[in-house]
């Protein structure tokens, strides 16, 4: 029997896969369907055991692969349930196919993603290479930098994919924040699932009075039609994420946006990073600040959908920028945030600042402090005028 | 005569995420491509055993209740009969027939 609920909220310690299982079982979803995999394990793991203790009323479908689990929860959903998975990496490689097939359909799915290194070689540790690859797949991404914030993500992101008709991911990055224990403050029962509220569908399969196809072909005459419909619902998602974060900063009073901002606004330098080496970053520019350097951070929560217009803006007046990538896009120039960022800034015609891209961590390789105050230490250099290849990806801490 | 051009649904019109409505009243009407033959159905020599009913691949055989409440066959359904025969192969009593079909 698991003695770790809290249905009147509690400030508590937990892992980030304690939280994420935590805000399941106040979600309690209809259907959840998943398959084992390090680091994201735990989080069903825990999940189940809910089910099982009798203290959730949830279905859990133990399935033989994660392209099952994705097939599951595409059918639940599709049928009408409110329907959750969670996997990590190669899982989440494994789902690619029918991680389109959710989008497609414009199912509100829910994944909880353990960041996770894509193999080979074969490494467990995080990094971004996984969910990364999934950019393009239509799923909106919240990445989160702490457990409270994957807790947070997760309850908000119900709201989100329903409101949106999209599936959304929110990641975690494995073992530094799925195992590692924080403080988390736990959200009352009842106000978790007034602020979720029922799932109400439009139109769902199991409707018998309401028969529709789902899923049938569409060649050249619509399918270009419907690939448009996902590109502006992705688009029209930001503002239900906006509206969704202020409705969740009246209920539980913790404020979120697609960014967070931490001493950005009268910068010079800047570093743009995702996940939680942000909280690494926070320590550094503190301490630069305490020196009178004008250092900043900017942190992307919101990942998918871009927030290239909003991004753009607040980076204009910086003078040097380090884009931080925890994933390598293989492509012979740029990671992906920085391939984000620098066409999001020219586009909106911000050509001043110079940016640096910066790939670090990958299969879980530590980032220290001493290694960030070294990018801000190039940056300076770089704001002050001297010359230093910006068309060339810094890769951090790697023996070449 | 030219052939009028099909009104193809804008992507604001079309339903979200690949969905096909069931309508009744859509013209999704697929006995238009049936085979040269098409099944008479003889209702004198009909005793109703309803095997054609069961046979019909594309459910066109419509049953109706009679007064004393016993499904009876009442006609056949040409916007959806492909013309396979099988209810005339499989009919007892040579009640349906299939006959060459004027265009």
């Amino acid at each position: 029997m698991i003695k770790t609920v809290y249905p009147t909220g509690k400030i508590v310690a937990k892992t980030g896969n304690e939280a994420i299982a935590e805000a399941m079982r106040q979600i309690e979803p209809d259907v959840v369907a998943a398959y084992p995999i390090t680091p994201a394990t735990e989080i069903m793991q825990i999940f189940s055991q809910f089910i099982a203790d009798g203290i959730i009323g949830s279905e859990y479908i133990a399935v033989e692969s994660e392209h099952s689990a994705m097939s599951a929860t595409i059918a639940a959903s599709a049928a009408g349930a409110r329907a959750m998975t969670g996997t990590s990496s190669q899982g989440l490689a494994f789902m690619w196919e029918m991680l389109y097939i959710a989008s497609g359909l414009r199912l509100p799915i829910v994944m909880a993603e353990v960041n996770r290194a894509i193999s080979a070689p074969i490494n467990i540790h995080g990094d971004h290479s996984d969910s990364m690859g999934t950019r393009d797949s239509g799923w909106i991404q919240l990445y989160s930098e702490n457990s409270q914030e994957a807790y947070d993500n997760m309850i908000q992101a119900i709201r989100i994919s329903e409101k949106a008709k999209l599936p959304v991911m929110v990641t975690t990055d494995g073992f530094v924040i799925s195992h590692c224990m924080e403080v988390v403050e736990i959200y009352p029962d009842k106000d978790v699932k007034a602020f979720i509220g029922d799932y109400n569908p439009d139109r769902y399969l199991l409707d018998i009075k309401h028969p529709y196809t789902l899923g049938a072909i569409d060649l050249q005459d619509y399918y270009f039609e419907h690939r448009y419909q996902l590109s502006k619902a992705i688009e029209d998602s930001k503002n239900i994420i906006l509206n969704v974060s202020k409705d969740f900063f009246n209920s539980f009073k913790r404020k979120y946006d697609f960014y967070e901002k931490y001493m950005l606004d009268d910068a010079e330098i800047a570093i743009v990073v995702i996940g939680s080496t942000a909280g690494t970053v926070k320590l550094v520019v503190k301490e630069l600040r305490n020196k009178g350097i004008k250092a900043g951070l900017l942190k992307i929560r919101v990942y998918r959908p871009f927030p290239s217009k909003q991004i753009a803006k607040e980076l204009a007046s910086i003078k040097a920028i380090a884009i931080m990538d925890k994933s390598d896009s293989c492509s012979g120039a740029f990671a992906p945030i920085y391939s984000d960022i620098v066409a999001s800034l020219y586009s909106n015609g911000i050509v001043k600042p110079k940016v640096l891209n910066c790939v670090y961590g990958l299969g879980g390789r530590d980032i220290t402090i001493k290694q960030i105050i070294n990018i801000y230490e190039i940056l300076i250099k770089i704001a002050s005028g001297i010359k230093y290849p910006t068309n060339i990806i810094n890769y951090i801490n790697v023996r070449k | 005569m030219k052939k009028k051009e099909e009104y193809k649904m804008t992507a604001k019109e079309l339903c979200i995420g690949d969905i096909v409505d069931f309508n009744p009243l859509n013209k999704f009407y697929t006995g238009n491509w049936r085979s040269r033959k098409k099944p008479i159905l003889d209702k004198n020599k009909c005793i109703n055993c309803l095997i054609c009913w069961i046979s019909c691949p594309d459910s066109s055989i419509k049953v109706v209740s009679d007064d004393a409440k016993i499904s009876i066959v009442d006609n056949i359904d040409y916007n959806f009969c492909k013309g396979c025969g099988i209810c005339a192969m499989e009919c007892k009593n040579g009640a349906i027939k299939m006959e060459e079909e004027k265009k």
